[in-house]
């Protein structure tokens, strides 16, 4: 069977505002199979978000190909949810509405997407603020909202930049409890972008370690741990830190570089 | 407040102090009026009513004229503006004479509607159609390409189709826009009806200006511009009432409740 998601000898450059390119990513080459999750860790700038735009079909690949489902992608493909790095929830739109969204504009009936909203809402502890617009919640509020919104699609392919990374460490791990519940009840296959090892290492079965940009990968890890995982608890585990080790390795080199280079450019 | 009455005092007495002295006093009220001589023009204006007719009639037929204009031209920018803002060939083709349009002084319009459309309120309201237009069709137009590529992205990740991403995504980002543009152009829409009355009309407090101005009635141009303002203040009362009504998800960091 095809992988869920592959990425073969990816390039993709952007024009900079001076005119020239600049190439994002370089040759990345990553599959993900069916029902397995995948965190994508790496430096700052070294293009993770680009590749999560890149599968999910909203920015085309300069050079190589990018598949989904074993077909090439063209357009934005139904199957994706995607969770955005910056705030995404429609300013207009009330919570309940924002939620509902995504139901709607797959043609379901106004009373049921509100029912489906309101469970979905209560699943991400937003209870009681159905009404309220989000200028009016906090950022991490927010962020929950915009988890609802993607997740009540129930999309085969999950495509989630640092969702979590505006939450306090308590409501983070709940959340990322909740994650995995969710996860193991679907089975959809997952990208999770993180800056957080520890969170990579704790959710994930897999652990991409990407260069400093032009990103390419630099690593592959395999997370043995066994699962259901509480994800509390499993960063004790002595094969956590021995993991922890042996990718940190890998990426503090990365970091160092990327860390080096933004002083350079500021100097 | 306090301002006004100062202002509207000092005037009073200047035209007032040492009547006797013709050199004595600050401001020839011959040629500027004075506060009380408004007071009772607009007095007599609404007990015997104008030349042209009773106040009441003047004042709505310029009303007319303005909200017409204004209606008629705030469909056109949205519509056209979103057009353009959404179909990249659309705003190829027709940017370049909207820009080439826009950079005439459109004024001179109104001899050329009164003289194709004649005398009655619709050369008023085809002037006024044009000052409102382009003032909502470059902020349609902006709102339209000032639209959060985020939330574009998302709504097509969520499913969107083209219509409900206008219709969920563009147009309500674009209201914030498109709302503020209607401050603005009412007043334009004000500005094409006395305008128009001005050059050539029937009824209208333009005409009642033009009428005062070739009597040298100073206090009747000042009582006229009075009535304007009160239409102006009034009309920019009902539009931010409207704005706050539609776009009740910003913000409003002007009028937070205390508690
Ligand atoms: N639309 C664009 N135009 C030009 N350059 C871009 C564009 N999008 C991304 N880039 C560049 O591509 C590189 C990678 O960006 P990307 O957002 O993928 O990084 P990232 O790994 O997600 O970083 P972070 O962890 O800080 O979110 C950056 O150097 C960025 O400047
Ligand atoms: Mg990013």
């Amino acid at each position: 069977m095809a992988p869920a998601i592959e990425l073969r000898h990816v390039t993709k450059r952007f024009l900079t505002p001076s005119g020239t390119a600049y190439t994002a990513l370089r040759e990345l080459d990553f599959a993900v199979q069916d029902g397995e999750f995948c965190a994508v860790v790496g430096p700052t700038g070294c293009g993770k978000s680009t590749t999560l735009a890149l599968i999910s079909g909203l920015e085309p690949p300069s050079e190589g190909d990018v598949l989904v489902g074993g077909a090439p992608v063209r357009s934005v493909n139904r199957d994706v949810g995607y969770v955005f790095q910056v705030d995404a929830v429609f300013p207009w739109k009330s919570v309940l509405d924002n939620v509902a969204t995504g139901p709607r504009f797959r043609g379901i009936e106004r009373r049921q997407a509100e029912d489906r909203a309101r469970d979905w809402i209560k699943r991400v502890g937003l209870s009681g603020f159905e009404r309220y617009y989000p200028h009016q919640l906090s950022g991490g509020m927010r962020k929950r909202a915009a988890l609802a919104q993607t997740l009540i699609n129930e999309p085969r392919i999950l495509l989630m930049d640092e969702p979590f990374s505006a939450l306090d460490v308590q409501t983070r791990t709940l959340m990322e409890n909740e994650l995995l519940q969710l996860w193991s009840a679907t089975r959809a296959s997952v990208v999770f972008v993180t800056h957080d090892l520890e969170e990579a290492i704790a959710l994930a079965d897999r652990v991409v370690v990407i260069t400093a940009g032009p990103g390419t990968v630099k690593g592959v890890y395999r997370v043995d741990l066994p699962r259901p995982r509480n994800v509390a608890e499993i960063r004790f585990q002595p094969e956590f830190s021995r993991i922890y080790q042996e990718i940190w390795n890998d990426l503090r080199d990365e970091v160092l570089v990327s860390y080096e280079r933004s002083k350079r450019s500021v100097s | 407040m306090a301002f006004a009455v100062v202002v509207l005092g000092l005037w009073q007495t200047g035209t007032t102090i040492d009547a006797t002295h013709k050199d004595g006093l600050f401001i020839d009220p011959f040629f500027y009026g004075r506060p009380s001589g408004i007071a009772s023009q607009l007095w007599t204006w609404i007990q015997n009513g104008t030349a042209q007719g009773p106040l009441w009639l003047q004042v709505a037929t310029t009303l007319e004229e303005a909200f017409l204009g204004f209606l008629i031209g705030v469909v056109l920018g949205v519509v056209f503006g979103v057009a353009l803002g959404r179909v990249r060939l659309l705003s190829d083709v027709f940017a370049p004479y909207i820009k080439a349009l826009n950079a005439m002084p459109r004024v001179v319009l109104g001899s050329i509607f009164i003289i194709t459309i004649g005398y009655g309120i619709w050369s008023k309201v085809a002037l006024a159609v044009v000052l409102v237009f382009f003032v909502v069709f470059f902020n349609a137009f902006q709102g339209v390409r000032e639209v959060d590529r985020v939330l574009i992205a998302n709504a097509r990740i969520l499913g969107a189709s083209e219509r409900q991403l206008s219709t969920h995504v563009i147009l309500p980002s674009a209201l914030s826009w498109i709302l503020a543009s209607l401050h603005t152009s009412f007043g334009f829409a004000l500005v094409g009806a006395v305008v128009g009355e001005y050059l050539g009309a029937i009824h209208g407090i333009g005409l009642i200006i033009a009428t005062a101005q070739a009597t040298f009635n100073p206090n009747g141009v000042f009582a006229a511009m009075f009535i304007l303002a009160v239409v102006a203040l009034t009309a920019e009362v009902a539009l931010t009432w409207l704005e706050n009504r539609l776009i009740k998800w910003r913000p409003n960091t002007l009028e937070v409740p205390r508690i």
